[in-house]
Order: structure tokens, then C-alpha cells, then sequence
């Protein structure tokens, strides 16, 4: 211990403190902190009955009795299946509190809530159902035609969607604290429900618009991207020059400034 | 004048002809190749005194080697590149490796920059040396002109060399700019793209500027080859030899010193080149590469493939400049769109983009630049000097410093306001308007607290050369008062807080002549004691040697009291009989 005590003045104390301290801090903190749920049941089954249950108990209070929409809360006649599916299956529904947009979250309820929910707004009035798996399902790179589908993917993600979510679907920001979510991790059938009905800022991509293979595709493109192996490296969060430069100035001249302390300091 | 002639043997003229010849033959100062090369050369002369040139010990003074060795690592990718870059905007069909792009359409300056990055051996690796060491270059370069500026190292004889510096800063950054372009990619293009906005915002000749740069309309097929041009021939060669001069100004004018005990204006304090410094900046500059060489091993930098090739239709979010360009574009962020307007005949003035993009650069450097004249004008010293100031001795000028920190910093760092926005969960337009009101108020702020903190950092060195330093070692009194013992400092630690001199403020001479009239040179006088006296209004005199004396005299009669009611305690030995 003496020994230790001796050295408690040297510069790098100091810095050995914080590290240790922050080494503890995380630690003790990836014990505490709350881990996710993971509930899964196979084929959910619907029915409108629980379907208005669950939505006069969750729902009612921002979109109204009726789902006809309030001051809180838009209409839901005809945003369709798809559309609950969507935010309710990503916990961005029902929302906590009032913010500028819904962010993600939790699920708050079982597939077969959900179903039933969908049901219901459904049947309010005509909209998009939930997604064929057939288009939800990504195309394996390998053969060359599914090569070039995920290339096309990646042409129409640069031109339709990389403005707000960045060109690796990192995300982006939008005005006055909304913000275009990053991309990464979202179930395929997530990401085409959000296409097909333009949840919060994001605008409706119809069929007509992208069709479901060119929707396909793009799912595909984001699915590849994420299984590619990071040839150059950590991303940084794949932010851009941004993230570059700071850690060209704070870990690559922090370690270059420490390296020419130590060599002034060192005797001839 | 008259010549008679004499006739001689034309042997008897030769006599002596060959005496200079012989007599250098014979003299043999160095031996075997290193003889033989001085002998075609003359460089032994040079070379002896490079060896011998002697560096002062400081870390800062590193900072430049980190510039100069990250350059000369980023020569060495760059040639590695250019062996496979094809700066060629012409379209073809991506076929390489790279499975998200095969069966795309892209141009042959992008296909080539991914075929260095999947298909050839050490290419990524290589590119990504290239673009780390890029960043490290113009970081260390502007790390290097703070420290330079903070004490003071671009006073006389130093200014032209300064100025070098200044341009050399300018060129890294465009270099970088014309650099990472040439890729192609998403990122790249919209870099170019925005460059071709900042040309056309100039009045009148911006769009003539704009198809002379592009040879025609955007993008063409002429700007990757020409910025290619740029990068690797007429930049670097500007780069090479204006960083020569730079470096050989530092021979001429020998390196300066922080002030310590023996070190004068005319001297300097430190290591031969030859052996130590030879070894301490060799090894620096394998810290530097080793450094360089493992970030870029295990971090990516400017995934090319990620961003896709350029096409003028999209954008991605996040589409910043590397970090150098990173103060125009925030520039552009913070301006308000209103300054656009329409003149009769419905021209465009872009007064919202040509002031801060076209303008700000040179206007940036220009006053970077400028500063040592300027301070020499209000200073009026007309001497050299080579020993160093501290910051805090020079309150007026660190304050300056750092307050145009500030405010280059709000603007760099309102060109990531997207990125804060999203990771900090705030409103993009909020940071926004406050950047743009810390721009105007952070930099008097900053100058404020910086000549404060620099007042007090002076009024603690006179504490300390009046007083010693603290020991840490708390004594009570027998009345029960208690007091920290202080320790007087050796002359050496002292000579350092007091060996500085405190300039006054200039004081305005006659205004009227010997006949009353009123001088012509008066009103650049008056202005100029005016600034003289923004610069040393405040300031804290250095202790005087009767000043220490008195010092010294009180602290005796006060230690010997102390001393005469504590000492039967502080030597006897605890209780033991």
C-alpha cells in the first residue's frame, strides 16, 4: 500500500482514478440496468371484439371513443392494419407523454393484442393491411439476380429515404426535435409498414409510388448493409466526417500530445 | 598606368597555377564516402551544422513534427493511390467485390476507389492512412499555430515565417478538400456540389466562375480530373516547398525557448540534433505512423461504399465536409436566409451564401495572417525576440486567442447542429439559434474570462515568488491558530515567474508641435496609445528583488517566532523514555 501511496501525486493518478472510476460505474450499471422482455408466440390470432377493448382502454383518450380523432390525437379511420401494426409493434404507440413525436419503444403488448387492435382499426374503414411476408422477407445476396436487386435496393434508399436517415439508415435529424429514427435492427415488416403508411414526418411511399418488390429491395439493401461485415473498421456510428474528426482530435491528438509529453520529458 | 613588356618562359608563367589545386588535394577533412560526397558536393558544411542544431525540450514544440510527419505520410499513401485511383468521371458498370453496388452505374473515379478498397491488397488499409493522417495533419497544423501564437514565437524576426505558416494552413485545408473529393461518392459530390453553390453566390461572375470550374454546366466530367491535378501536382508542390522554407526559416532564425534559468534571447537551451534529437524526432515520427497506422487499421473512415456514387439527385443526412471545412459549412448553417434578395432586373444577390463561404476563408486567414503586424504596430517593439512569453504574462493577446477559438469553434460546431440535435434529443432549430448568439457573444465572453484567469495566474506567480509554495503542511499555533507552513522557492524555480517584463501602456507624446500646430501623425498616435492601452491597461507588476527582500525579511522574523515556540515539539521524539 505504501507503495501506492507514494505514487498517489504522479500525474497519471489522476487519470488512473477516472478510468477505474468509470470502468465500476459501467459496470455496476450493466448489472442494474433493466433488461429487455422477450416474449414470442407464434401465429397471432385477431378479433375486433378485444381489438375495441384494448383500444377503449389504450387508445381512446388521444384518438377519441371512436377512433374518429381529437384534439390529442389524429383520426385512425382508414390508416388500415399496417399502420398499427406498425406503431404499436415498435412501442411507439401508446405514447407516454405528449413530445414532438413518438419515439420508440417497449412493446406494450402481445402479437395477439396487437392483431387484435389492427382488426379493429381496420375495420373502421378501407387501408393497408399488414404486409405479405413474401415482400417482407430480405433478398440473400449470392446469385447475381438478387445482387443486382440489392444494388437497386440501395440506388432507391440513396434517392428516396438517405436525405433524412442517412445514407447507412443511421438517422437524421429533422426540425424542431423530430427526427428521422435510424434503421438498424427494425423488423423487415416495421420497416415496410412505415413505407406503406408514413408514420409521424415520414411520407407515404404507395404502391404506385414503390411497389412492393422495389419495397422489397430496399429492405433487402438496409438488411445487407447490416449483415456486411465492417471491412474498415469500428463505423463510428457511420455519422459521417463529423464523428471523424472528433476522434481525430480527441483520441488521435490526445495520444499523439502524450507521446511528445513523455519524449520531451525524457531525458537525453 | 604603363606596361612594359617582358619576355618569359612560358613555363615561368604557369609557376603557381596549380599550387590552389594541389593544396585542396591534399586536404582530407573527412574520410571514405562521406569524403567523397563533400568532396562533389559540399555538403559536409550544411550537414555539420544541422547536426549540430540544437532543439529546447518542450512538448509543444512537437506539435509541429506531428504536422510535418503526417504530411510525409501522406505523400507516401498518396503515391500508393495514385498508382490505381482513376480520376475519371466517365460511367461504368460496377463489377468489383462489393455485393450492395454490383450492376450499378457508377463513374470510373468511384469504381476505382472501391476497387482500391475490396479488391487490392492493402488498399483499404492504405486509403484509410492517407485520409486518417490527412486529419491529423490539419489538426496537428492548427494545434501548432495556437501554440505558436499563444506565446508569443511570431514576434521579430518570426513574422514572414508566420505568414508561411498561415498559408501552409490554408493549403492543408483546401488540399484536404480537393482530396477527398475525388472519390465520387454520395458525400464527395454533395461536397462539390456545395462548392459550385459557394461559386455561384459570387456576384456577377459567379456563374461564369462556376462553368469555368466544371467546364460547362454541373457536374460534367471535368471537375474530378482537374481536382485530381490539384491534389496530387500543384498543391503538394506548393505544400513541399513553401513547408521547406518554412522549416529552414526555423534554422535561420534557431528555435525559440520558453524563458528559465539560463536561457536568454541569445542563446539556445538544449539537445544537439546529433544524437539526441535524431533520435527523439525519428522516434516521434514512428509514434506518429504507428499511431495513424493503427487507428486506420481498426476505424473506418469515409466508407465510400456505404455513401454510393454520386448522382446530383440525392442527398444523404449528415452530409458534412471533413472537420477542417467543417467552419464554413456551419457558417452557412448559422446564416439566416434573409439576406437573399432580388435587385431590379431580377438579379439574385446571394448575400445569404457569398459573404460566408467565399468571402469567410480568406477573410479567416487574412486576419490569422495579419496579427503579428498588428500587434507589432501596437506594441511598437522593435526587437527580436526568441525567448517565448508564457500565455498568462501576455493577458491581452491569450485573450484574443482564445476568443477567436470560440468563435471559429460555434461555427465548426454548428455544422454538426444535425448530429447534436439527434444524439443530444434537442430541437435543431434551438441549437441553431443559440450557436448563432453564442457567435456574437460567446468571443467577449471567453476574452473576458481568459484575461481574468490569465490576470490571477500572474497575481499567484507573485504570491509564490513572494511567499513560497504551499507544503501542504499545516501547523497549529499554541494559541490555536493555524497556518500553512510555505517553502521558499530555489532561485532557479523563481527566476522563471520573474524573469518576464510587464509592458505599459504607450503614452501619447505632444499632440501640438514646438509651434503649437497641431502634429499630422497625432490622431494615429491617439489611436494607436488607444489600442496600447486595451493591450496592457491591466497588468500585474513581477516582483522586484527589494520587493522579494522585504519579503524575505518578514517571513524570518515570522519563521524564527514560529520556530522558537514549535521546535521542542517538532524534535523531540514521541514519548518514549
Amino acid at each position: 500500500m505504501n507503495a501506492l501511496a507514494a505514487r498517489r501525486r504522479h500525474p497519471a493518478a489522476i487519470a488512473l482514478l477516472i478510468l477505474v472510476g468509470l470502468l465500476i460505474t459501467g459496470g455496476a450499471y450493466s448489472f442494474i440496468a433493466p433488461k429487455d422482455a422477450n416474449a414470442s408466440a407464434a401465429a397471432p390470432t385477431a378479433s375486433v371484439e378485444e381489438g375495441k377493448t384494448l383500444f377503449l382502454g389504450n387508445c381512446a383518450s388521444c384518438h377519441g371513443t371512436n377512433a374518429q380523432g381529437t384534439a390529442s390525437g389524429p383520426s385512425l379511420v382508414g390508416v388500415g392494419a399496417a399502420a398499427v401494426d406498425f406503431q404499436v409493434g415498435t412501442g411507439r404507440m401508446p405514447m407516454a407523454q405528449p413530445a414532438v413525436q413518438a419515439p420508440r419503444n417497449a412493446v406494450k403488448f402481445d402479437e395477439d393484442e396487437i392483431a387484435s387492435l389492427a382488426a379493429y382499426v381496420a375495420s373502421l374503414g378501407p387501408g393497408p393491411g399488414v404486409p405479405d411476408e413474401e415482400y417482407t422477407t430480405p433478398l440473400e445476396a449470392g446469385t447475381e439476380e438478387n445482387n443486382h436487386a440489392i444494388a437497386e435496393g440501395g440506388e432507391i434508399f440513396r434517392v428516396n429515404c438517405a436525405m433524412c436517415h442517412n445514407f447507412a439508415g443511421a438517422g437524421g435529424a429533422l426540425t424542431r426535435g423530430k427526427y428521422a429514427p435510424g434503421l438498424e435492427g427494425v423488423d423487415p415488416k416495421h420497416i415496410y409498414e412505415a413505407m406503406v403508411t408514413g408514420p409521424q414526418s415520414m411520407p407515404v411511399f404507395s404502391d404506385t409510388n414503390l411497389d412492393p418488390e422495389a419495397k422489397q429491395k430496399v429492405i433487402s439493401y438496409l438488411k445487407a448493409q447490416e449483415d456486411a461485415t465492417n471491412v474498415g473498421g469500428m463505423t463510428l456510428g457511420n455519422l459521417g466526417p463529423v464523428s471523424e474528426g472528433l476522434f481525430a482530435w480527441v483520441f488521435m491528438l490526445g495520444i499523439l500530445i502524450g507521446a511528445a509529453v513523455w519524449l520531451g520529458k525524457k531525458a537525453a | 598606368m604603363s606596361a612594359t613588356y617582358q619576355p618569359r618562359h612560358a613555363a615561368e608563367l604557369r609557376d603557381g597555377d596549380r599550387a590552389a589545386e594541389q593544396r585542396q588535394a591534399g586536404q582530407k577533412p573527412l574520410g571514405g564516402i562521406a569524403g567523397w560526397l563533400d568532396d562533389r558536393t559540399g555538403a559536409a558544411k550544411g550537414t555539420s551544422y544541422l547536426l549540430k542544431k540544437v532543439f529546447p525540450d518542450h512538448w509543444s514544440f512537437m506539435l509541429g513534427e506531428i504536422a510535418m510527419y503526417s504530411m510525409i505520410i501522406c505523400l507516401l499513401t498518396g503515391v500508393f493511390l495514385t498508382f490505381w485511383f482513376v480520376p475519371s468521371q466517365a460511367q461504368v458498370v460496377y463489377d468489383g467485390s462489393y455485393v450492395p453496388l454490383q450492376g450499378v452505374v457508377v463513374s470510373d473515379a468511384y469504381r476505382s476507389t472501391l476497387a482500391i478498397s475490396f479488391d487490392i491488397r492493402g488498399g483499404l488499409l492504405i486509403r484509410q492512412i492517407h485520409h486518417w493522417a490527412a486529419l491529423i495533419f490539419v489538426v496537428a497544423v492548427f494545434v501548432h499555430m495556437a501554440r505558436v501564437f499563444f506565446t508569443g514565437a511570431f514576434r521579430k524576426p518570426r513574422e514572414i515565417n508566420w505568414v508561411f505558416g498561415t498559408i501552409l494552413s490554408l493549403l492543408a485545408a483546401i488540399e484536404g478538400f480537393a482530396g477527398y473529393s475525388l472519390p465520387d461518392d454520395l458525400l464527395s459530390g454533395t461536397g462539390i456540389r456545395a462548392m459550385n453553390g459557394f461559386v455561384q453566390s459570387a456576384p456577377v461572375i459567379g456563374s461564369y466562375m462556376s462553368y469555368f470550374f466544371f467546364g460547362g454546366a454541373f457536374p460534367g466530367e471535368s471537375i474530378i480530373p482537374r481536382l485530381y491535378s490539384v491534389h496530387v501536382l500543384l498543391i503538394p508542390a506548393i505544400l513541399v516547398a513553401l513547408f521547406t522554407a518554412h522549416i529552414l526559416l526555423v534554422f535561420v532564425h534557431k528555435h525559440t525557448q520558453y524563458p528559465g534559468p539560463g536561457r536568454t534571447n541569445n542563446n539556445v537551451v538544449g539537445y544537439p540534433f546529433m544524437p539526441v534529437y535524431i533520435a527523439k524526432a525519428g522516434g516521434f515520427f514512428f509514434i506518429v505512423f504507428g499511431v495513424i497506422a493503427l487507428v486506420s487499421a481498426v476505424v473506418t473512415i469515409n466508407p465510400i461504399w456505404a455513401y454510393g456514387p454520386y448522382d446530383p439527385s440525392p442527398v444523404t443526412a449528415g452530409s458534412q465536409p471533413d472537420w477542417y471545412m467543417g467552419f464554413a459549412d456551419g457558417a452557412l448553417r448559422l446564416v439566416p436566409g434573409w439576406l437573399e434578395f432580388e435587385s431590379w432586373g431580377g438579379f439574385t444577390w446571394s448575400m445569404n451564401i457569398f459573404p460566408f463561404s467565399l468571402i469567410l476563408l480568406p477573410a479567416m486567414w487574412t486576419l490569422i495572417g495579419i496579427y503579428p503586424f498588428v500587434e507589432k504596430w501596437v506594441t511598437g517593439d522593435n526587437r527580436e525576440h526568441h525567448l517565448l512569453d508564457r500565455p498568462r504574462n501576455a493577458p491581452t493577446r491569450t485573450a484574443i486567442g482564445v476568443a477567436g477559438i470560440v468563435m471559429y469553434a460555434v461555427l465548426m460546431f454548428a455544422a454538426g447542429n444535425d448530429l447534436m440535435a439527434i444524439k443530444l434529443h434537442l430541437s435543431i432549430n434551438d441549437i441553431t439559434n443559440a450557436l448563432r448568439l453564442l457567435f456574437f457573444i460567446g468571443p467577449p465572453i471567453a476574452f473576458w474570462i481568459t484575461k481574468r484567469i490569465c490576470l490571477s495566474l500572474q497575481r499567484a506567480d507573485r504570491q509564490k515568488v513572494l511567499h513560497g509554495r504551499e507544503t501542504g503542511t499545516i501547523w497549529r499555533h499554541a494559541d490555536g491558530r493555524f497556518e500553512e507552513i510555505h517553502a521558499p522557492l530555489s532561485p532557479l524555480e523563481r527566476w522563471s515567474l520573474v524573469q518576464h517584463e510587464v509592458a505599459e501602456p504607450l503614452q501619447l507624446t505632444h499632440e501640438v508641435d514646438a509651434n503649437g500646430v497641431a502634429r499630422p501623425a497625432a490622431r494615429k498616435e491617439r489611436l494607436r496609445a488607444k489600442f496600447s492601452n486595451f493591450y496592457f491597461r491591466d497588468r500585474v507588476p513581477t516582483v522586484t528583488p527589494s520587493e522579494l527582500e522585504a519579503a524575505h525579511h518578514e517571513h524570518e522574523t515570522h519563521d524564527s517566532q514560529v520556530e522558537a515556540a514549535h521546535a521542542p515539539e517538532a524534535i523531540e521524539p514521541a514519548g518514549r523514555p
